[in-house]
């Protein structure tokens, strides 16, 4: 019978199955981080539990980090008590750390692929509802609650009942300035903030394989976005080229074995699947969001919708309200204060050089500050091995060491209240980049220009 | 985990679509490390003014409305997979969140706390809410081993789904990991017999 790329991983992990339709699944990977993994690390202690395979698991502290002056001792005391929590359970149980000062640190979602540890065919799990990052390379990859990574931690398994299947197809060719960002949010914005909820979703068609492996990170990343329990994306030629010659990649003999495994990692011809949605990629432009929830999203050049359903009014003006935006009202114009490029949305060198070639010999307009946060360790040194760092600095970017940062404003790095921020991150819910912060999520390429602009322009006509 | 069987409460309404886990709990709010003390914190910013002052507006700070049944728009919990959002409507009294639908991981979370995510149709929230609305003191009745909700005011009961595992598992304050762990020979019979494993 065909079978689709997500039942062909998800069947090759079934332990067993278990009471009331559910499945013992094995977890090859898993990522965890400062916030919610103390409470687990408890609970095995207070069940006498050892940490079953401690060689399948990676740490780095990313959520509550600074990210200016990393090398000194973090200032704020309950952050520092996370991580220095995170470290001693590392130390107690053997988990290997990159922590700060690594050379690898650096965002889960980011490092987990720059290592090789995120392959073709694996389950992966993370204390993060973005791990569906991680599918972009074939994976199945989904966040979990914290009482899950304990669970991990005890027996490599989790207990669940199988998602439904959808497909999200988008064929054709992205125009000008459109990016793996702006399909996403357009993605996103046709399906609703709950879209998706109960799916597992795979992204195929011409548009999406012709994306990038920094590009296909973005768009499976944002899945949970509309509320799919994650994303992915076939395996192939740019998924093995990436990973061959990583860290934890295989090599050599065992290297030829593995692709010939994730060959057969796709879906069969005639998969059925619970859902299917088709969008052609010429109808993508870049987009921008304007509410509180990432499913409000519009057109750079279109309008915020003047007429929603009635059981929807409520939600739809307290959103605007926050915003301090208007039914009808086009975004063309507003100014901007503060533009953000990072987060494991769009942080990679991919995102950094493309904001770096629009900005070189520009200078960013004189009332916005503009912070760009690498996602990890090592592409702020690729960065700086490419003298992006120089660029950034003329153009007024102020390039900060690595970190989650102000996607979700855990450490310092806040937007003020009633501030507007461009940001590359993920949600734009209220108060995610601070208490009263305001932000519209758009593209690397779409914050560069807005952060020259000062104000939220068409980009089509700004672009090199 | 707490065991749950049959709750008789009124109920807060919050008749918002799409409420995220950073407003049930600001991320902020996250550097803790232990479990407990996250209900003062719950919904936070629609509760307090950043003076700390109460929002009267907000209907947790409403003495009209209490209660351990949280009633709430469609898509309740989307976004962070934060277990400290259940972990706060727990801390603050919630029993029991009344939605028409509920995102996947906080679903998951809840029940791992011993919080019962109880899904309705569209039509029936609108109903709850209006019968709330009416009377704030309209009592309730969640009997989980007959899985319904039961509003004697209105002679009405709904039957409501849960997962037969997920529902003896808060009958008897069970959780996933007691049953993983019973489950280990098999699983590593699973990790001798892999033929591929990286």
């Amino acid at each position: 019978m065909a079978k689709s790329l997500f039942d062909k991983i998800w069947d090759a992990h079934v332990v067993q199955p278990a009471p009331g339709g559910l499945d013992i699944m094995y977890i090859d990977r898993h990522l965890i981080h400062e916030v919610t993994s103390p409470q687990a690390f408890d609970e095995l202690e207070a069940r006498d539990l050892p940490l079953y395979r401690p060689n399948r698991i990676l740490a780095t502290a990313d959520h509550n980090v600074p990210t200016r002056n990393q090398h000194l001792p973090i200032e704020e005391p309950l952050s520092r008590s996370q991580v220095d929590k995170l470290t001693a359970n590392c130390e107690k149980y053997g988990v290997e750390l990159y922590g700060l000062g690594h050379a690898r640190q650096g965002i889960v979602h980011v490092i987990g692929p720059e290592l090789g540890l995120t392959l073709p065919g694996t389950t992966i799990v993370c204390g993060d509802s973005h791990t569906s990052t991680h599918g972009a390379f074939g994976a199945v990859a989904f966040g979990i609650g914290t009482s899950q990574v304990a669970q991990v931690m005890a027996t490599q398994c989790l207990l669940l009942s199988r998602p439904k299947r959808m497909r999200i197809s988008v064929d054709g060719e992205l125009r000008p300035g459109v990016t793996a960002k702006d399909l996403i949010l357009y993605v996103i914005s046709q399906l609703g903030t709950g879209g998706a909820t109960g799916y597992f979703v795979e992204y195929a068609g011409s548009a999406v394989r012709s994306l990038s492996m920094e590009g296909r990170m973005t768009v499976c990343n944002m899945s949970i976005e509309m509320g799919a329990r994650g994303g992915l994306i076939a395996p192939d030629e740019t998924t093995f080229a990436y990973v061959k010659g990583r860290p934890y990649a295989p090599k050599e003999a065992a290297w030829d074995q593995a692709v010939a495994y994730w060959q057969t990692l796709y879906s069969d011809d005639d998969t059925v699947f619970d859902a299917e949605h088709r969008f052609a990629a010429e109808a993508i432009t870049p987009m921008i969001t304007y509410g509180t929830n990432p499913g409000m999203g519009i057109a750079l050049n279109g309008h915020i919708p003047s007429e929603v359903p009635a059981s929807e009014a409520e939600s739809f003006d307290k959103s605007l309200q926050y915003m301090g935006f208007q039914r009808g009202e086009s975004l063309l114009g507003k100014e901007i204060n503060y533009v953000f490029i990072g987060s494991c949305t769009n942080s990679r060198i991919e995102d950094l050089r493309a904001v770096a070639a629009y900005v070189q010999g520009k200078q960013k307009a004189g009332h916005v500050e503009a912070i760009i946060v690498p996602g990890s360790k090592q592409v702020e040194q690729q960065a700086i091995a490419e003298g992006l760092d120089r660029i950034l600095a003329e153009a007024g970017f102020e390039l900060r060491e690595p970190g989650c940062s102000a996607c979700l404003a855990m450490n310092e790095d806040k937007i003020p209240a009633g501030a507007y921020c461009v940001a590359t991150s993920n949600r734009n819910f209220e108060g995610r980049q601070g208490p009263g912060s305001r932000t519209l999520l758009a593209s690397p390429l779409v914050a560069a220009i807005t952060a020259v602009q000062g104000r939220i322009v068409d980009i089509t006509q700004y672009l090199n | 985990m707490e065991k749950f069987q049959t709750l008789y409460s009124s109920a807060v309404p919050l008749p918002l679509e799409n409420i995220d886990t950073d407003q049930i709990i600001p991320a902020r709010f996250l550097k803790a490390t232990t479990r407990e003390g996250f209900g003062e914190n719950l919904f936070c910013d629609w509760r307090r003014n950043p003076d700390g002052t109460p929002k009267p507006e907000f209907v947790l700070n409403n003495p009209t409305y209490s209660g351990q049944i949280l009633l709430a728009g469609k898509n309740f919990g989307c976004g962070s997979s934060r277990e400290h959002a259940a972990w706060a409507l727990y801390d603050a009294g919630f029993r029991v969140v009344i939605s028409s639908y509920f995102a996947d991981i906080f679903r998951g979370n809840a029940l791992n706390t011993g919080l019962l995510p109880l899904q309705v149709t569209d039509a029936e929230l609108s109903q709850l809410f209006a019968w709330v609305e009416a009377d704030a003191n309209t009592q309730f009745v969640v009997n989980l081993p007959e899985q319904t909700l039961h509003v004697p005011a209105h002679d009405a009961t709904i039957r409501f789904d849960i997962d037969a595992y997920k529902k003896e598992c808060l009958i008897n304050g069970y959780d996933d990991i007691d049953f993983l762990v019973s489950q280990k020979p098999a699983i590593e019979a699973y990790e001798q017999n892999r033929t591929w494993s990286w």
